[in-house]
Parts: C-alpha cells; sequence; structure tokens
C-alpha cells in the first residue's frame, strides 16, 4: 500500500489533517527523510492512530450529533424502564410487547454510548427525569404517567414519534458519512416502528379508535394523538410539499394520505424544547 | 455487542476497521469513475439491453432506485385492494388501503421529483403471490416494506444532496411504520424481529445490489444499478 495516497485521501475529507496532526506531521516528514526506516517499521501502529486521530477530530460535530441523539434514548430507556419497574401498570399481556421496546432502547444507549468513546468523544450519561413533563415538579401535563396505562402509552407514543423526527432532523449533518449515518438511520428506522407498534397498542385497547400507525394530520393541525400537550411535538406533520411537490395540489392526494405518507423532521433546538425542562429534569 | 455487525464499535480495531473500509470506497469510486467514464457523460439513465432500466448515477440515481421500489410496492397494493384475500378483515382492509394510498403517493412523488431523468415505468410479476390468500399476502407484504427500510438506510449515505436526503429520510420512517404494522398483522409482537433487528437495536440495511436482486423477483422489467455493482 501507499502511504502517501492514503494521506491524500485523508486530506481529501480533511484538508487540514496536517495541521490537525502537528506531532504526526513531523513523523510524515521523517518518513521522506532519514527517519524513514523507523519511520516504516513503526508504520502500521502509527497510520492506525493517525487514521483514529483525523478521524475523531474531523467528527466533532458526528460526536455532538450522536450525543443528542444519546440524550433521547437515556430518556426513552428510561422511561420504559420505569414503566416496567412499576407494579401494575403494564398488564401482564403486554409486558413482552412493550419489554421489546424497552429492550432496543437500552440497546441504543449501548451502542451510541460505545460509538462515541470509539470516537474519543465522552458520552452523556443518563439525567434526571420527570415523565410527567413537569421538570422534577411531578405536576406536568401527564401526572398520572406512571399510574395510568392509557396515559403511559399516549407519552410512550409522543417519544416514539417525537424520537423519529430527531434522528430525522440530524441526517443532513451525517450526510455521506457511512459509518454513522447508517447505524443513525437505522435506530432512527427502530423507532419508527416503535411508534407504529404503540400506535397500533393503543388502537386495539381502545385508548384511541381512530390512531393508526402512521401520523394522519389535518390541514392546519400535525398532532393527531388528541393529546393536546403534544401539539408542539407534532407540530410541521401538516406539511404536504415535499421537494417543491405540493401532492394535494399536483399529486391529488388528500392531506390525510399527503401527510401520513411522509414523516417530518423537527430540529435540535425544537427538540430540547419539547423535551428539556420538562421529561429531562433541569435545575 | 456483534462487532461483525457494527465495525464502527470495535474499540482498538476501529481505526484500521474503518481504514480498510475506506480504502475500499476509494477502490470502488475509482472503478465507477472509470465506468462512469466509459459511458455518455449526460444519461442518468440508459437501458440495458435485455429490454431492462438501470437507476443512472448520483442522486438521481439513488432516487430511481427509490422510484422502483415505490413503483413495486404501489403495484403490489394496487392489486391486493382490488382482490382482496378471502376472510380480510374491516381493519385489514383499512390499513392496506391506506399503504396502498401512500406507497402510491411516494410514487408519484418521484416520478414528479425526478421529471426526465425518472426511469420508466416498470412492469411487475407476482404470479408467485396468491392473492386470495391471507399469508402469502402479508407475507409478500412484510417482505417488500422490510426490503424498503433495509434499502433506504442502506442507500442513504449514497445522496449527496441534503434535501434529497431528508426526504429519503420522511418517507424511510413511513415505510418502517408500514413494517411493524405488517409483522404485527402476521404475528402480533413481531414488530421489532431478529429477522430485522440487531442485537443493538439496529434495523438491518442492504445494498443496492442485495436490494435490486430480490426486488427482481417481482419485475418482469428487471432493473440493474451497473454503477453500484449490479447486473441482474
Amino acid at each position: 500500500m501507499n502511504l502517501f495516497n492514503i494521506i491524500d485521501e485523508i486530506e481529501k475529507v480533511d484538508p487540514e489533517i496536517h495541521e490537525r496532526l502537528n506531532p504526526r506531521r513531523a513523523a510524515i516528514k521523517n518518513i521522506t527523510s532519514f527517519g524513514s526506516k523507523v519511520a516504516v517499521a513503526a508504520m502500521p501502529f502509527a497510520l492506525g492512530t493517525l487514521f483514529k486521530k483525523a478521524y475523531g477530530q474531523a467528527s466533532s460535530s458526528v460526536v455532538e450529533v450522536l450525543n443528542f441523539a444519546l440524550t433521547l434514548e437515556h430518556l426513552e430507556a428510561a422511561f420504559y424502564n420505569a414503566g416496567a419497574a412499576k407494579t401494575g401498570l403494564i398488564p401482564a399481556g403486554d409486558t413482552s410487547y412493550l419489554n421489546l421496546i424497552k429492550r432496543d432502547e437500552n440497546a441504543h444507549v449501548n451502542f451510541l454510548t460505545t460509538v462515541i468513546t470509539s470516537l474519543n468523544g465522552t458520552p452523556v450519561g443518563p439525567a434526571t427525569y420527570d415523565f410527567t413533563g413537569g421538570n422534577n415538579k411531578g405536576n406536568g401535563p401527564f401526572q398520572d404517567v406512571l399510574s395510568n396505562y392509557a396515559t403511559f402509552l399516549a407519552v410512550a407514543q409522543v417519544l416514539e414519534d417525537t424520537g423519529v423526527r430527531a434522528y430525522k432532523g440530524q441526517a443532513p449533518n451525517l450526510i455521506g458519512n457511512k459509518d454513522i449515518l447508517t447505524p443513525a438511520l437505522s435506530i432512527h428506522a427502530v423507532e419508527a416502528r416503535h411508534a407504529s407498534a404503540i400506535r397500533k397498542l393503543r388502537h386495539d385497547l381502545g385508548h384511541d379508535a381512530n390512531i393508526k400507525p402512521y401520523i394522519v394530520s389535518t390541514a392546519t393541525l400535525g398532532n393527531d394523538t388528541g393529546v393536546a400537550a403534544a401539539n408542539n411535538n407534532y407540530k410541521g406533520e401538516e406539511n404536504v410539499t415535499q421537494g417543491g411537490v405540493n401532492l394535494v395540489s399536483a399529486l391529488k392526494a388528500s392531506v390525510g394520505v399527503a401527510t401520513a405518507s411522509f414523516d417530518e423532521p423537527l430540529t435540535k433546538d425544537e427538540v430540547v424544547a419539547l423535551v428539556i425542562g420538562s421529561f429531562i429534569v433541569t435545575d | 455487542m456483534k462487532t461483525e455487525i457494527n465495525p464502527i464499535t470495535g474499540g482498538a480495531n476501529m481505526a484500521r476497521r474503518s481504514f480498510l473500509r475506506y480504502a475500499g470506497a476509494s477502490a470502488a469510486a475509482v472503478a465507477v469513475m472509470g465506468t462512469a467514464a466509459s459511458c455518455s457523460k449526460n444519461d442518468p439513465i440508459f437501458i440495458t439491453p435485455g429490454g431492462g432500466t438501470d437507476i443512472g448515477s448520483g442522486d438521481p440515481g439513488i432516487l430511481n432506485f427509490a422510484y422502483a421500489l415505490e413503483q413495486l410496492e404501489a403495484a403490489f397494493y394496487l392489486q391486493v385492494v382490488a382482490t382482496p384475500y378471502s376472510g380480510i378483515s374491516s381493519i385489514e382492509t383499512a390499513y392496506l388501503t391506506d399503504i396502498r394510498d401512500h406507497e402510491v403517493l411516494h410514487r408519484d412523488f418521484f416520478k414528479a421529483a425526478l421529471g426526465s431523468k425518472a426511469i420508466g415505468t416498470l412492469t411487475t410479476d407476482f404470479s408467485t403471490i396468491n392473492f386470495s390468500d391471507r399469508t402469502s399476502v402479508l407475507n409478500a407484504a412484510k417482505l417488500l416494506e422490510d426490503t424498503g427500510v433495509q434499502a433506504y438506510d442502506g442507500a442513504g449515505y449514497l445522496i449527496k444532496d441534503a434535501g434529497y436526503l431528508t426526504i429519503a429520510g420522511k418517507i424511510v420512517s413511513v415505510e418502517a411504520r408500514h413494517a411493524a404494522l405488517i409483522s404485527n398483522l402476521i404475528t402480533p409482537g413481531s414488530f421489532v424481529g431478529s429477522d430485522q433487528v440487531d442485537g443493538d437495536g439496529l434495523n438491518k440495511s442492504a445494498t443496492i445490489a442485495e436490494v435490486l436482486a430480490g426486488a427482481n423477483g417481482f419485475l418482469k422489467t428487471k432493473v440493474s444499478a451497473v454503477n453500484y455493482n449490479y447486473k441482474p
């Protein structure tokens, strides 16, 4: 293999690699001069470190995205863990169904923590949570979340749908990054599977006779859950224009079909406003 | 943690593994450039000798890949709703009609968005599906939905334009909602089955070649992706 081609390749991704890796620049120079024998002998190790550093440095924003995702996964995992721990909340017949989601959310926490660590980042830990949405006062809009199964599932649905939107909003920040975008999209899809499953469960239990596994908005209201406190979690889902194509006027779709066919993203700031200072406790 | 599934998490080996993937990708990129250079520069699509269609390259290529899958899904659900299987329930009719409408809209959206770069209308072959049998229909639906999710997840990194990537994201989560619904109709509680979701809680993803190899089983008009190492 040709080391100089590799450096060139890395430069294409990170043009400032030499500036970022000052100590290594000396090593690279050495290869071409008097230290070449030593440097070549040490090359496999040096190259690995070099690439890892380049990758880690170039991906500081990637770590930020992953920590944002991890923040949400901690919330979701803690939510399902708390639900499972609360005696009498989840009927025996639904335990295994909800345990699958609990399993996945905890797996996401472990996975993201490992990835962030491998990128030389510092993974965020769990926070303090108030599942009533009351920022540790316990008086949020979902006060009986851990005593009323219907409320628990309503909050679960809102968290899952919001999680889908959050991952979607971050995809452009990982554009072209196969190693990170692909798993992020893969978690995104699993959150959507959860959202579908929770919605179907709420329908089948009669908690909401009209709820579908997908988000069916009206022209003026994104929120299809009937939970007014969650309106902002669904804000924007009423969009019917995709890539400049108005699905209703140009393609003759109904608003319900147009909105259900495309899930909308949320920005990081929007998600933070929805969950921090309510579900995720701040001082 | 299964490192064979997620090499990026392989701890000390991460840099080396990433490098190997990177080097492989570079070699592939060179190969693709070589292939592209031998073709006409401006044709996003071209007809293969066997009467099939190639998705082309670049973002239009990825969008055409999605368009091909949406055509397949739309045609399937149009048939499902037109000739319902015996014993279909009212809620199943409602769900399958909804999904039909979503897939038809996805199809029409891609056609509109691609404009002159869109591949033609594909002819389907559903001769292996018994549309009067619930199990046959739902198993085919599961295959199509799961494949759709794996396809979008696997091809996402190839999209260069942030707007297109977001649109792909908007669609894939709806496909995942469908996939979970269909799985739950077949076997309640199978919405994140181990056939689709791994031990890290990640949905499986597939390459363009893997997806088309499967999709072509339902297509008379074979779809190729020569720029992505796939010929039927």
